[in-house]
């Protein structure tokens, strides 16, 4: 069993987000979403910095560095797309105007608490940035990470240690190893890796998991079927 | 006609003093004033409160200022990738007042739009919440925000006319136009100059009611 790649994961959630749906990407990893939404999605991808209908990175060399995302990596936009300043922009975090939210995490609890801001070290400055106002805002908080730390510790865990960004508003989990959805019920496994059986994914995982009745299996290019 | 151009930045930071509190527009650097920037340093002020998403990243924005020690707190929401600031923090010679994203351009609003505050949600049960007053409405909880002022705001606009009002370039808007009305004088740094009726009134953002001074860029 060999876990998805960073780019199957990508596309994992790309192909689970819903037609003509507003998404916002937050920073880092979950950005590379974009690269993998199919043809015809309808997507409309929203950065907090004040753009809707975020298109590909430039070529080298178009780069302007007015057009930006948030995580200050030049853009284009799309035919359709418009500015706005940031107030507007939060107005569409907190107000329930997006579908969807994908953003990483240190951490996620069997309640859906959400931990990704800081991990309390004291030694470097913390930021907030968006990420909790989209955890709150968004009518869907999707969580995309490694299952486990780098020294194979659970991220889905029954309270989380780290300072929190919001309670319980996560609803479904993408990891490397599976698809997990937060329910009133408990955390229940929607899709499992190709190979890796439920016990082992139990062995990774700090907070208890029921199997979903369909649950069905992810292959390494991240399809599920 | 009222006419708010003047020569260039250290024009647009007169009257900056000790221990005032200062916004900057940007979003790293989308929308920062850099030529204000460089002015304030130049007038050798310190203490001063910054307001701002960023922290600065390289060695030509607000790093400068951290590198010169002239800020006593920054309130800020992302003060991450920040060197100079960094070291700052680790020593203890500058307050940070972290702030959601969503909040801190909330609060510049209200405090340019003459509201005592606001609720949010954002930060309930989280230590963003701790000693602020929560009001519950229709069952949910909310958090109560306090406005932000300024003594200057000082933004990165694209088009400025002669009278004050102000077009923004794509992503660099960002805090930009909320911090434009928060701020006792607002000084907005523009790419270019223009006649009055030059600008489509469909295309202000910023309305010269609110603006002070504006000056174009150097283009050294």
């Amino acid at each position: 069993m060999i876990p998805l790649s960073r780019d199957a994961l990508a596309r994992m959630v790309a192909l689970h987000l819903p037609q003509e749906g507003f998404v916002n990407l937050g920073i880092g990893a979950p950005t590379h979403v974009a690269d993998y939404l199919p043809e015809g999605s309808g997507v409309i991808l929203h950065s907090e910095n004040g753009v809707l209908n975020v298109g590909p990175k430039p070529a080298a060399g178009e780069e302007d560095w007015d057009l930006i995302n948030a995580g200050k990596m030049p853009i284009s936009l799309r035919t359709g797309g418009s500015y706005f300043d940031s107030s507007l922009s939060f107005a569409m975090m907190r107000g329930g105007h997006l579908d969807v939210a994908v953003l990483g995490a240190f951490q996620v609890s069997k309640a859906g608490d959400l931990a990704n801001w800081t991990t309390g070290d004291n030694g470097s400055p913390p930021g907030i940035g968006g990420a909790i106002d989209l955890a709150v805002g968004a009518k869907s908080i999707w969580v995309m990470m490694d299952h486990t730390t780098k020294d194979g510790r659970s991220r889905i865990v029954e309270r989380c240690g780290y300072p929190l960004t919001a309670r319980g508003v996560v609803t479904r989990i993408f990891t490397n190893l599976c698809i997990i959805e937060v329910t009133e019920d408990g955390l229940a496994v929607r899709a499992l890796l190709d190979g890796l059986a439920i016990e082992a994914l139990r062995d990774r995982t700090e907070a208890p998991l029921r199997v979903m009745g369909d649950s069905l299996t992810i292959t390494q290019d991240g399809s599920v079927a | 006609m009222r006419n708010v151009v003047v020569e260039d930045a250290a024009a647009a930071v007169e009257g900056i003093k000790d221990g005032d509190t200062v916004m900057m527009g940007g979003f790293g650097g989308a929308g920062l004033p850099l030529g204000v920037v460089k002015a304030v340093l130049d007038r050798r002020v310190r203490d001063l409160t910054l307001i701002s998403n960023n922290a600065g990243s390289t060695e030509d924005d607000l790093s400068l200022w951290f590198e010169a020690r002239i800020v006593r707190k920054i309130v800020c929401s992302y003060p991450r990738s920040a060197k100079q600031f960094a070291e700052q923090y680790r020593a203890g010679t500058v307050e940070l007042e972290l702030v959601p994203q969503g909040t801190l351009v909330e609060r510049i609003r209200a405090g340019g739009a003459g509201l005592g505050g606001f609720l949010s949600p954002v930060g309930v049960g989280t230590v963003f919440a701790d000693g602020k007053e929560k009001i519950v409405v229709d069952g949910r909880e909310f958090i109560l925000e306090l406005p932000l002022h300024a003594d200057f705001a000082f933004v990165k606009g694209h088009l400025a006319d002669t009278l004050g009002n102000v077009t923004y370039n794509k992503t660099a808007r960002n805090h930009c136009a909320v911090m434009a009305t928060a701020g006792r004088t607002v000084a907005v740094e523009v790419d270019r100059v223009v006649n009055v009726g030059d600008l489509d009134p469909e295309a202000i953002v910023t309305p010269c009611i609110f603006v002070d001074r504006v000056f174009a860029r150097s283009s050294r």
